[in-house]
């Protein structure tokens, strides 16, 4: 199984009650894959500080509880997550950040081992899935028996890595469920607080004595002429790398075992920490006052592999490999249907038109042939870029500027940014997304979607009420299959000297009930094509252009100069229509008709 | 450590790459093999790119195959296969859909599809199978069926036999599909044999 499917997994077996989550590569699975055991309650949150917030109360009604997200989301969690350092918990609670080295699916690649250090938490960090199951369950002791949050740190290479776990007893919370009121340990007023900051210090010297047991950090006897010191995936590399080598595993990164760092240094003759990304292991390290070596010749950004590790510090080992030959790039595209794709196309269009993007499915609209999205920073930040750049330009930025965000991310963190556009008085368009669905990460529910996590019928947010509620005056739903009717609801709204929203409302083509659904395909009559390229522009994958010399065209009847002639695949086509209603020379119809 | 088996499983988004690279890996597994797998999800399977990465042996530590280290490319795409050109050696074996799936640049008439993509292969003495599994897939009565016939099609130049892959398809593939996958193998198999 998948290390998220293994950290599922071992949430069930370690007892966890209440768990919480907004889903992100690469975390979403553990949720969705925990969703399915029976007696553990589990929700997609609308962003990851309500969610971690909501395994914080579960923890202090005394029961275990889980919160998951990815690594930018820990950045939208951390007001709690500093302030549960302090509080400590009842029920063991454990916080998963699953980190994207090489933004396979991500905007940055921030190190997360610096909150556990920033923050004053212990973290665990396993290697593989079967490691995941393992260090997670005990996570939960580790978090009740020293009365800390504990972090919990995988990365891509071990959320998304399948190899063989076993499964394991269940364990059960050493505290009891029920109310129980610690005023001097929940209540973070500066005279609590000041008394628990000191809690938390005799805490880290607690942790400081468990790292150096063998229970999380353990040194594998070899070679000492080199010695590495190593964790998560990357003490796998190491292994294949160096098979022979003397290696301190560490499955804790923070606090880090001072003794036994330095007593293994002692007996190698050249040390080399060996991590992704930041060092953090490497400055740590160094303070101790141990000489070692790391990021002078191991990257810091992107991912490691066995081969970055081996030539990396073995310069002479680099092998010769064959050469990549010559070919177009395949980037990912929104679906044949995506409703996504009307939006784009109307504001390819608006050349002055600055649109600030967001994140999700529709963020592809920046590539080619639509390149319609100008800015894309993080979650929510559509809405509240537009007003800033508004405010900076004045009037030379009215009907110019435009925020796109999904149904999802304007839940997440878009809501406040309408709100402040609209208090202070901003003159943009947003344009929400509704797809129903939080599409990217693999379609879960989300609060608009009408369905809960388990797919049970949950209560629904109506965004247009709750956009007029925040005092939006001009709200205009559209479907933005319909080209024509999409442009002129974006020009209206463009026009209006006030914050402005439109709702463009069509349903992902890859939720269930769209996938079942027969969607009759449109289809090409060839000989109409004029050549003219316009539902090309789409950049639609079930539309291709076939190419044509200038005899071919002759041959097939054309017009001499035609330089080719675009063909739907029918099989790809889910049948939205966008295409035909670009096309002036009806070589587009709906099949049968 | 014993020797490490690398299989490298490429195409496009949408194709049913990690489906075969699940059934791959257990057949190895129930082989008695220690095997970890490796994929990317998120944004890339929006049409993009895909690999799958499989690693088996007596005892696997990393998830990742190494340039120049896979002995099996199984590419549900023709340019996509030589796409990952740096990670073949010379005895890797390359088996290749010759479905060809347009990019988004070719799609739009802005450059061609390459010709003859696979000369860069062949012309380094790499032995490429090449399967019309879309054809054959849809022979046996379901063109979404083609995965299948390509891990058919690679089940020879791996030593498990045909019941290992039989008993995986018919405890891991909802009922209404078996048939149609365990003839989509079937007539992959005899394709490279």
């Amino acid at each position: 199984m998948s290390g998220n499917e293994a950290i599922a997994l071992a949430a069930y077996e370690a007892g966890v009650k209440v768990a919480s989550g907004y889903p992100g590569t690469p975390s979403t699975e553990i949720m969705e894959n925990l969703s399915r055991y029976e007696g553990v309650y589990t929700e997609w949150a609308p962003n990851e500080k309500v969610g971690l917030e909501v395994a914080i109360g579960a923890s202090f009604a005394g029961v275990r509880a889980l919160a998951t997200m990815k690594h930018v989301g820990v950045n939208v969690a951390a007001d709690p997550l500093f302030t549960a350092s302090y509080t400590g918990c009842r029920g063991g609670l454990v916080v998963i950040t699953a980190d994207d080295p090489e933004m396979h699916s991500s905007q940055n690649e921030q190190d997360n081992r610096n909150y556990a250090y920033a923050a004053k938490l212990p973290m665990l960090e396993p290697s593989d899935p079967s490691e995941a199951k393992t260090l997670l369950k005990e996570a939960f002791e580790l978090s009740e028996s020293l009365d800390t949050p504990v972090l919990f740190r995988i990365t891509t290479r071990v959320a998304h890595v399948k190899g063989v776990v076993n499964k394991g007893e269940m364990k059960t919370s050493a505290a009891t469920c029920g109310i129980e009121k610690m005023p001097a340990k929940f209540v973070m007023l500066p005279g609590n607080a000041r008394n628990r900051r000191k809690v938390v210090e005799e805490r880290m010297g607690e942790l400081r004595k468990i790292a150096e047991t063998d229970a999380y950090n353990r040194v594998e006897a070899g070679d000492t002429k080199r010695g590495f010191i190593t964790g998560g995936v990357s003490y796998l590399y190491v292994k294949e790398a160096f098979p022979e080598a003397a290696v301190l595993k560490l499955g804790m990164s923070w606090p880090l075992p001072e003794e036994k760092i330095k007593a293994f240094a002692a007996t190698v003759d050249e040390l080399f920490v060996v991590e992704e990304l930041d060092p953090f292991l490497e400055h740590h390290i160094k303070s101790m006052g141990v000489t070692c070596r790391g990021k002078d010749c191991i990257p810091n950004q992107g991912e490691l592999n066995t081969a970055i590790v081996r030539n990396s510090i073995d310069a002479d080992s680099v092998p010769e490999l064959f050469a990549a030959p010559d070919l177009p790039m395949r980037p990912p595209n929104m679906c044949a249907g995506c409703p996504h794709r009307g939006v784009f196309f109307n504001l390819s269009k608006m050349k002055d038109v600055f649109v600030s993007g967001d994140i999700g499915c529709y963020t592809l609209g920046f590539l080619p042939p639509l390149s319609a999205m100008d800015s894309c920073v993080c979650m929510g930040a559509s809405v509240t870029i537009a007003h800033g750049m508004a405010k900076a330009l004045g009037d030379e930025g009215k009907g110019k500027l435009v925020s796109v965000i999904g149904d999802s991310t304007f839940i997440h963190t878009g809501i406040n940014g309408l709100i402040n556009s609209v208090y202070n008085n901003s003159a943009s368009v947003l344009i929400i997304l509704d797809n129903r669905i939080t599409a990217m990460t693999g379609q879960q529910n989300n609060p608009a979607s009408g369905c809960n996590i388990k797919g049970e019928p949950a209560n629904s947010i109506n965004l247009e009420e709750l956009c007029r509620a925040v005092g939006v005056k001009h709200v205009e739903e559209v479907n933005p299959h319909d080209i024509s009717a999409c442009r002129t609801a974006l020009k209206t709204a463009l026009e209006r000297d006030e914050m402005s929203v439109v709702i463009s409302r069509a349903p992902c083509v890859l939720i269930p009930e769209m996938k079942k659904a027969q969607h009759i395909p449109y289809l090409t009559t060839t000989e109409k094509c004029s050549g003219c390229k316009a539902c090309v522009q789409l950049g639609c994958p079930a539309i291709s252009w076939t190419p044509l010399t200038p005899e071919e065209a002759e041959a097939l009847g054309y017009k001499k100069k035609q330089k080719g002639f675009a063909v739907i695949t029918e099989v790809q086509c889910n049948g939205c229509g966008q295409c035909a209603a670009l096309c002036k020379f009806e070589a587009i119809n709906r099949k049968g008709e | 450590m014993g020797a490490i088996g690398n299989i490298l499983f490429s195409g496009v988004g949408g194709q049913g790459i990690l489906l075969a690279s699940e059934i791959t890996a257990y057949a190895l597994l129930s082989a008695g093999y220690d095997a970890k797998k490796s994929e990317v999800h998120g944004m890339a399977q929006r049409g993009g790119s895909v690999t799958a990465q499989l690693r088996y042996g007596d005892k696997v530590y990393s998830p990742l195959i190494e340039p120049g280290k896979a002995d099996i490319l199984i590419s549900f795409e023709m340019m996509e296969a030589a796409r990952y050109l740096p990670y073949l050696h010379k005895e890797s074996k390359v088996i290749v859909n010759t479905q060809q799936i347009k990019p988004p640049s070719v799609a739009m008439g802005q450059v061609a599809y390459p010709e003859n993509v696979l000369d860069a292969i062949t012309s380094l003495g790499i032995q490429v199978v090449t399967v019309d599994a879309f054809d054959i897939a849809r022979d046996a009565g379901e063109v979404k069926a083609a995965n299948v016939v390509m891990v058919g099609a690679m089940s020879n130049f791996l030593p498990m036999a045909v019941d290992v892959y039989e008993n995986i398809i018919n405890t891991r593939v909802p009922e209404r599909f078996r048939e149609v996958n365990l003839k989509a193998f079937s007539a992959g198999r005899q394709i490279s044999s």
